[in-house]
């Protein structure tokens, strides 16, 4: 008999190309997904080798980054371009150039289907279990929730697949994360992330690909599954995945590019043969009980950085290394905050629900769940800014955009907006956010902004009370 | 890409956990579409004030700085964004070296295409190493990539393991995609293998 294999064992075989000794193994890769910001440099070396583009068939592009979400002036979608600065303006044409030149699929501003990269690959079907996919974004581990072995790639390493369609790689090191129990009431995906980075550190999954499994991941729709796996590299993991189940085989049978007919059925039979086997071992085991987790919120400059909501700040002398001490104290520092105090209670300025990690459908059916019929508190600054242009038709066929807009929230185009601060959307030096996006780093939102992660209930929790607020107490049982 | 061999520097000293690329170089300075100039922006919430001026007090601002070659940072150095600008900033500014305890897995990836060393080394260690930079902080350090060690002011001589397909790379100054490239023929044994040609 075969040695047992865990999914990211099975992946990695299917798509080994070759291996020399004492060099790294050279990985298939089926799918690149590429946008504006980390490609331009690698078509510049494409064609300073007289390279081609291998196989753009295997290789699709989206803007995201830098395109602005305000509404465009003359209501087109392609006139939001206008609203970009002329750097931005000039990436974007780049990339329309390069698509162009190579044969390359673009759904450009100017597309129904435009949106983040990693919440269109998921949504055309272009995601499917079993794939090696990659993307010049570190959050491309998101399309692990599909059972995808997918991690985020530098521009050298995005012309490298350009080129080739493949990379070179070490094969990872296997983390199972077992995730047990049932979630309370305004505890999501979001929280179960949180609390798992919370616990393992920035740190402690380099060097891993995390599978997630057990009772508390089975129970989560591909949404919240995409949640999860979005956030893997914030725990330093390249990527994280879940396999495939029926839940992800109902989502990719309406996907548009997905298999369809004779080829879904073929699809199939591979795809159920990648959940891990059931003797498979890995390289590390850690477990996480969200029985009793609470929603959480970070108070630092990272996500690690993150406490159950009920909680007060920590002290630095609670720690025992240096290290760590010196890092909670510039972080304090930073964020203005005082150890041992609450952060529920504390004002909040700006709101921001979106980015690859909140931006879907669920996500945004969460935030109005607890904005419908209230209003955004005096002085607060909401964004609502859906992932994808197909959810933001979604959510206004089911109304959501008039429950975000009634409240006092401004309703956006798709885009990465104001996760990242390079596009027109940001908050200013000093201000506090609640933000459903996956960094709190310092200045990432805005130079000198001050950033606490929770999930699109907690976020729409603090819009409408104007601070950081228990969302348990605005939801009905 | 500068093939790297042997170097003296001296060292800046940024000893701090979880350093993420978007300090390195934040997201504002990533509209080009070239690699120049972005050293300018190096460390640039750190280093400069909001009108600009730099901060005096900041390590990159200081005299000791101006031309070294090793970075001498704390844990996780370079996690978060996957973004290349962020050697390309490090290496603009003149570095070829970064020591810390660990890496972010795609800076490290990154950083070893641009023929920058990123140095791994164990807590106690990396303890010893800061006590020699603390107490002789103009001190010159001495890599030698081929030996695979670093020796400092007082005698300090430690080794380091990089693999060895990347220290062949640095050494050389060649970069993967022509050994990528002389793989063609598997290439395309493996996509009609598996169904994977063009059409298939």
């Amino acid at each position: 008999m075969n040695q047992p294999k865990n999914i990211v064992q099975k992946i990695w075989d299917e798509h080994l190309v070759a291996q020399q000794p004492d060099s790294p193994a050279l990985l298939y890769i089926d799918r690149q997904l590429i946008h504006e910001v980390t490609s331009p440099q690698a078509f510049t070396g494409l064609r300073q080798r007289g390279l081609q583009v291998r196989r753009p068939d295997r290789t699709t592009a989206t803007v995201d980054h830098a395109l602005p979400t305000l509404p465009s002036p003359d209501g087109t979608l392609a006139g939001r371009l206008g609203l970009a600065d002329a750097l931005s303006q000039k990436q974007i044409a780049q990339l329309e150039t390069n698509t162009q030149e190579f044969g390359i699929q673009c759904y450009g501003p100017a597309s129904d289907r435009n949106g983040i990269v990693h919440v269109i690959g998921p949504e055309l079907g272009l995601t499917q279990p079993g794939m090696t996919m990659v993307c010049g974004d570190s959050h491309t581990s998101t399309h692990g929730a599909f059972g995808a072995l997918a991690f985020g790639i530098g521009t050298s390493e995005v012309e490298h697949v350009l080129a080739t369609q493949c990379l070179l790689q070490r094969q990872p090191k296997t983390c199972k994360v077992e995730v047990m129990g049932k979630p309370g009431k305004g505890v999501s995906a979001k929280d179960i992330i949180l609390a798992l980075i919370a616990k393992i550190g920035v740190a402690g999954g380099v060097g891993y690909v995390l599978e997630y499994c057990g009772e508390a991941i089975r129970a989560l729709n591909m949404d919240e599954r995409m949640t999860v796996c979005n956030m893997s590299i914030e725990a330093g993991a390249r990527a994280g995945l879940i396999a495939p189940d029926e839940v992800t085989f109902a989502y990719l049978a309406d996907c548009p590019l997905a298999p369809k007919g004779a080829e879904w059925d073929a699809a199939l039979e591979k795809w159920k043969q990648l959940p891990s086997d059931p003797d498979a071992s890995y390289d590390r085991v850690v477990t996480l009980d969200i029985s009793n987790l609470e929603p959480m919120i970070t108070f630092g400059t990272n996500p690690g950085m993150g406490m159950p909501i009920t909680a007060n700040v920590p002290f630095p002398s609670d720690y025992s290394d240096e290290s760590q001490k010196a890092a909670l104290e510039k972080a304090l520092a930073y964020m203005d905050l005082q150890p041992g105090a609450p952060l529920l209670g504390h004002a909040v300025d700006v709101v921001f629900i979106g980015s690859c990690t909140n931006s879907r459908m669920t996500d945004l059916r969460q935030a109005a769940q607890v904005m419908r019929g209230r209003k955004v508190a005096k002085g607060v600054r909401v964004l609502v800014v859906p992932g994808s242009q197909p959810i933001k038709r979604q959510a206004e066929a089911e109304g959501l955009d008039k429950v975000f807009l009634a409240a006092g929230a401004e309703w956006r185009e798709a885009g990465c907006s104001m996760c990242i601060a390079m596009n027109g959307d940001q908050i200013e030096p000093g201000q506090y956010a609640v933000s459903t996006s996956n960094r709190n780093f310092e200045g990432r939102q805005g130079k000198g902004g001050r950033t606490l992660l929770a999930s699109p209930w907690t976020a729409a929790a603090a819009a409408v009370t104007g601070m950081v607020a228990d969302v348990r107490t605005l939801l009905d049982d | 890409m500068q093939p790297l061999t042997k170097l003296n520097s001296r060292v800046v000293a940024l000893p701090l956990n979880d350093i993420d690329t978007d300090q390195i170089i934040p997201a504002r300075f990533l509209k080009v579409t070239d690699k120049a100039d972005l050293a300018a922006n190096l460390f640039a919430d750190w280093r400069f004030t909001a009108d600009g001026s730099p901060r005096p007090d900041f390590v990159l601002n200081q005299p000791q700085s101006r031309g070294a070659q090793l970075l001498f940072a704390g844990n996780n150095f370079g996690c978060g964004s996957s973004r290349e600008h962020a050697p390309w900033a490090l290496t603009g500014f003149g570095f070829r070296v970064v020591v810390a305890t660990s890496f972010g897995d795609i800076f490290r990836n990154n950083a070893l295409k641009n023929g920058l060393l990123p140095v791994r080394v164990d807590a106690d260690t990396h303890q010893k190493m800061r006590e020699v930079l603390e107490e002789n902080p103009q001190g010159e350090w001495s890599l030698d990539l081929e030996a695979q060690s670093l020796s400092l002011p007082g005698g300090l001589t430690v080794h380091f393991d990089v693999d060895p397909f990347s220290k062949t790379c640095l050494m050389r100054g060649t970069d993967e995609l022509g050994y990528l490239l002389s793989f063609m023929d598997q290439i395309l044994a493996y996509e009609q293998a598996h169904g994977k040609q063009v059409g298939a």
